[in-house]
């Protein structure tokens, strides 16, 4: 069985969340899937128990704009995919930094298939 | 001046780690942030090493209170992507297990909710016909807890005439047990002085912010997923419970009443259980595609989002808990309430941090 999603680009992501929301439907949830060198982001909405499906896909590496400045409630979830697959949000209101979930001495993203290591910063002098 | 304290995670009216810090104005909080990650166990990765049928034992174990609706949500996943359909009678017993883990729920989450007022032998007199629930599961099922009953095409046990009759029996005893308590849920000052006007989330709030279950209902939202007909719903008649005050009692009234709803459902699902099988057989099964199924649990909508790639291991499993929804708006119930109020505040989500971080 397939599932209906709405293949979007992720520049378009805002403006169909925001008409989205203007129609009465409610945010469920996001989920993150692993594509090897990419990852689909399948955002779920409601309206009276009618769900509907945007799916983005982005590079690793990449960052996606946020959601929450239209649906407070994607924070949590934003800051989730942030700790478990490395994805960076733009925008995100309440940005935890990648450690919502997890301590600071967590330096790899657990959910990716081939767990890959935070980007370290820059040494100081280099 | 503000000050920061924090809330949890360890806290006497919570035996879960729920962490807040509160930003306070004297006795007043005026802000408040979740602080996650004491129990993530990352049980969403093991679809890698567990199989099809092993995935059901995992996903029971992410919250021991609705564990049979946790399997019986997966189940209806990998049922959906291979396009099997259960025997009738297997989704009517899916569904009189998972009314009861309702009620055990919310009498649990009653009775802690009593042990927050002080008010220890309500508490008890909760948790004491919560154990007539649980001496049904564990005579059905073989299980108080985490009963197992649920498996990929069906169930793996039945309910004989017996013991329907006497389900219904200990039914009929605890719609009287519920009618002794209920005068002190609806008159107590104490139940009202603590709960009425306390962390008020409007209609339009619960809906944006996203809040699922007696949370949204309690404001005045008329939804339950058990409207979409999943499973034997379809078959059942049956009423979402509204209240429309958003505030701590609202939730309190809807769980109970939920209580009565939870009854009459398990005697609708007896009084019309067909015969039939129990499973129909699934072998070396290996789903390809993807599905997003949703329940009612106890605390409110449960989405999950499965994704098979034509082996035996599933590629990916996805579950949105119903506490994990209710974060944000329990983040809108907190400013403007006195430090006091927010351990019964923070307990009328009904937060299970076991659910939420998985």
């Amino acid at each position: 069985m397939a599932l209906e999603t709405k293949n979007i680009a992720k520049t378009q992501l805002q403006a169909e969340v925001a008409s989205l929301k203007a129609v009465g439907y409610r945010f469920v949830t996001l989920s993150c899937v692993d594509l090897g060198d990419s990852f689909d982001l399948i955002y779920h909405f409601d309206r009276e128990l009618q769900m509907t499906h945007l799916r983005i896909t982005v590079l690793k590496g990449d960052t996606v704009p946020s959601i929450s400045n239209i649906y407070f409630a994607a924070l949590c979830i934003e800051n989730e995919i942030k700790d478990f697959f490395g994805i960076s949000f733009d925008g995100l209101i309440l940005d935890f930094g990648g450690h919502f979930y997890l301590e600071e001495e967590v330096k790899r993203y657990p959910f990716c298939k081939v767990s890959v290591k935070e980007p370290q910063a820059a040494k100081e002098g280099n | 001046m503000s000050t920061i304290i924090p809330f949890g995670p360890q806290h006497p009216v919570l035996p879960e780690p729920l962490h807040l810090k509160i930003t306070l104005k004297d006795e007043i909080v005026t802000d408040a942030i979740p602080m996650l990650g004491y129990v993530h166990r990352g049980l969403e990765t093991l679809v890698s090493i567990k199989d099809l049928d092993q995935m059901v034992q995992v996903v029971e174990r992410v919250c021991g209170i609705c564990s049979c609706i946790h399997a019986h949500t997966y189940c209806m996943c990998v049922e959906g992507i291979l396009g099997i359909e259960i025997p009738k009678r297997a989704e009517f017993l899916r569904i009189i297990w998972s009314e009861l883990h309702r009620m055990h729920s919310h009498l649990l989450w009653l009775g802690l909710l009593a042990d927050a007022f002080g008010m220890e032998s309500l508490f008890m007199h909760c948790w004491r016909i919560r154990e007539r629930v649980m001496d049904v599961m564990e005579a059905t099922a073989g299980n108080r807890v985490i009963i197992s009953i649920n498996k990929v095409g069906g169930v793996r046990r039945d309910l004989s005439p017996d013991q329907l009759r006497w389900i219904a029996q200990v039914l009929d005893e605890l719609e009287r047990e519920l009618d002794a308590i209920k005068p002190v849920l609806t008159n107590d000052y104490t139940v009202k002085k603590r709960t009425v006007g306390v962390g008020v989330l409007t209609k339009e709030q619960a809906y944006e912010l996203g809040a699922v279950g007696p949370t949204l209902r309690g404001s005045g939202v008329a939804q339950d997923v058990r409207m979409t007909g999943y499973g034997a719903y379809k078959f059942i008649d049956f009423e979402p419970v509204v209240e429309k005050d958003g505030d701590s009692y609202a939730r309190t009234m809807v769980r109970f009443r939920e209580l009565y709803q939870a009854i009459d459902i398990v005697r609708q699902l007896i009084r019309k259980l067909p015969d039939g099988e129990l499973s129909v057989k699934v072998k070396a099964a290996k789903p390809e595609g993807e599905i997003v199924c949703r329940s009612e649990q106890p605390r409110g909508e449960l989405l999950y989002y499965v994704k098979g790639n034509g082996s035996k291991f599933l590629e990916r499993v996805r579950i949105r808990t119903p506490t994990f929804a209710n974060v944000p708006p329990l983040l809108a119930m907190l400013p403007g309430i006195e430090m006091a109020d927010v351990p019964v505040v923070a307990l009328s989500i009904d937060p299970c941090i076991s659910c939420t971080e998985r």
